[in-house]
């Protein structure tokens, strides 16, 4: 970023172990105020316990970090009352009714009895879970309850929000109506971060973008820059069956250039920007029989930013490494 | 994605905007204030599932019937006298079998998100620990009010009434208030709801069959004898009788008041502490 926005976030060597695991080790973060700020990696990589680190939730082990002008280990409190959290696991109680969660956040947060009622209703009503106010949040779906998860965040509209993978587990429909939701809260001044391991989450939403493996950022930048860092576009092939990828990769490996497997066993890429010689390899793949079901020339997806910037893909870590504080 | 969906379907754009841009940071409630929204949420839940509340009367009652009929007769001569003598135990047993229920809660919330929520909330932080704690207070009222009316169905007969009834029930409410943080340590500390469950009652159990609650200790051998004197939960069980009967033993009153304060004086501290850390 080359503005100078005041930073929302400004985190120095951040830095925390569990036991013997380093689940943090050394987070530098600047987050402009304003932005929707995505950090990306995969399962384990670190995002959730810097997302408790910064939320002062648990105190670092070393580093230090101001949260809109506060220090995190000295001034918890005023952080507290400038941020809100909705958490991986969702953060709302499974065994009271929609409504009484969300009074129960306003009465904690110093609005009065009818103050909070009619603030709880006023926000049923906007996140489209009127009609289920009176159930126990047990029995709602999952793109429901992150809705009301949400909406437990803005019972108090606050200046900095930590979303921690706001959709996993969700169907495209309510993953689409969370980012309408993200979108809405920066319009109105919010600024958010955003942790994810969706790659297209963070294309979709985030102004900036920091890439975090193994307890430390690799890479950062818009989802631009850290496109173009990975060099030039790519033709990308998605091949009607995937028993015959090897002999795709074969082909285009001969005419373009050195292929990549994608996470997608019917899909693969090669770096290209050249369109003439992309066509004569889905010329190739043609003649060769290999059935085609899409092809583009584009920028590299953030599959491959992550691939280029840690050597492996985003999903293939071991998910027993799930950073669990406890 | 339309700017403007059903109500039904999902979010309004719209109104969600509406929502952000209309609220002004209210002044911080004081302490008391949020823990009392705390126990309103406790006492929420009681309401929502209230089958939690069968477990801890039902085991009782069911003491209640079985060592009255079975054994009353043996043990004091009748089953009236030896309701006489039990019914106060009893009223103890199935309030602190219920204090065993505030760390298996506790641990519940842990293990959910929602203790996370509460954690990153400008609040005073020991207030979701006593509000709950006021939330498990009716709980421990329910329990001990169903073993005092069950046994009032069956002819017990309190010599000091119902002030009498009243006054040992609230005696051993404030001891649980003390006892539960101990449980509190081990819903804290423990990984799951069943295991606190487990560890509370291997160890509330035994104390509550070692202590004067069933059978008077005069004919136990002499160390177990020593033992269920110096039992915490006789010494409860012997105020209760006082209370019930109208002739108050000072004493053993004093002695339960100050176990549940130093139960309490080692035990919240370590119980902030840890929620803090968690």
């Amino acid at each position: 970023m080359t503005t100078h926005a005041p930073l929302a976030i400004e985190a120095t060597g951040l830095v925390k172990s569990f036991g013997a695991t380093q689940a943090v080790a050394g987070v530098d973060l600047a987050v402009p105020e304003g932005s929707i700020y995505g950090v990306l990696g995969p399962n384990g990589a670190g995002k959730t316990t810097v997302i408790r680190m910064l939320a002062t939730l648990i105190p670092p082990d070393a580093g230090s970090a101001r949260v809109l002008g506060h220090d995190i280990r000295t001034e918890g409190d005023a952080v507290r009352s400038l941020v809100s959290l909705t958490g991986q696991l969702a953060s709302v109680d499974e065994e009271l009714t929609g409504r009484e969660n969300l009074i129960l956040l306003g009465r904690l947060l110093g609005l009065s009895r009818p103050g909070a009622r009619t603030r709880a209703e006023e926000l049923l009503e906007a996140f489209g879970i009127a009609e289920a106010a009176g159930r126990l949040v047990k029995h709602y779906s999952g793109g429901m309850r992150r809705r009301l998860d949400i909406a437990a965040s803005i019972v108090v509209t606050p200046r900095l929000m930590f979303l921690d993978e706001p959709t996993t587990g969700l169907d495209p429909r309510s993953r689409g109506q969370v980012w309408e939701i993200a979108r809405a809260l920066q319009a109105g001044g919010t600024t958010i971060l955003l942790c994810t391991q969706y790659l297209e989450e963070a294309d979709q939403l985030a102004d900036g973008i920091a890439v975090i493996d193994r307890g430390r950022v690799i890479a950062e930048g818009t989802p631009a820059q850290l496109k173009a860092s990975v060099g030039a576009g790519g033709l990308h092939v998605r091949l009607l069956d995937p028993d015959r990828r090897p002999d795709a990769a074969g082909i285009l490996e001969r005419v373009v250039g050195a292929v990549v497997l994608e996470p997608d066993p019917a899909a693969l890429s090669v770096a290209c920007s050249d369109a003439a010689l992309a066509a004569d390899g889905v010329a190739a793949l043609a003649r060769a029989g290999v059935g085609i079901a899409e092809f583009s020339l584009g920028q590299p997806s953030l599959d491959e930013v992550f691939l280029a910037l840690t050597g492996h893909l985003a999903e293939e870590r071991d998910p027993t490494l799930e950073e669990q504080p406890s | 994605m339309s700017t403007a969906t059903s109500t039904t379907g999902g979010a309004d754009t719209a109104a969600v905007r509406q929502a952000i841009a209309t609220t002004a940071r209210p002044p911080r409630p004081g302490p008391l204030s949020t823990a009392l929204t705390f126990g309103w949420r406790g006492m929420l839940k009681v309401k929502h599932v209230p089958e939690q509340l069968l477990d801890v009367t039902v085991t009782p009652v069911m003491f209640l019937l079985m060592f009255t009929y079975l054994f009353g007769g043996a043990i004091a001569g009748s089953t009236s006298a030896y309701l006489d003598y039990t019914l106060p135990g009893l009223l103890v047993m199935s309030v602190l079998f219920t204090t065993v229920y505030s760390g298996v809660s506790l641990n519940t919330d842990l293990t959910k998100g929602v203790v996370d929520r509460f954690r990153s909330l400008p609040i005073w932080r020991p207030a979701p620990l006593l509000g709950s704690l006021l939330g498990d207070s009716v709980r421990y009222v329910i329990a001990g009010t169903v073993i005092i009316t069950v046994g009032v169905a069956l002819g017990y007969r309190p010599d000091a009434g119902v002030g009498g009834a009243v006054a040992s029930l609230a005696l051993v409410v404030v001891f649980s208030f003390g006892l539960s943080w101990v449980f509190s340590v081990l819903g804290l500390l423990l990984r799951s709801p069943n295991a606190v469950m487990n560890a509370g009652f291997m160890g509330i159990f035994p104390l509550t069959f070692l202590s004067n609650v069933f059978v008077d200790p005069e004919t136990l051998p002499g160390p177990l004898q020593a033992f269920v004197d110096v039992n915490p939960i006789s010494i409860l069980a012997t105020a209760c009788r006082s209370l019930m009967d109208g002739t108050p033993d000072g004493e053993a009153i004093v002695v339960a008041l100050v176990v549940a304060a130093v139960l309490a004086a080692v035990f919240l501290p370590i119980t902030t502490r840890l929620y803090r850390s968690r």
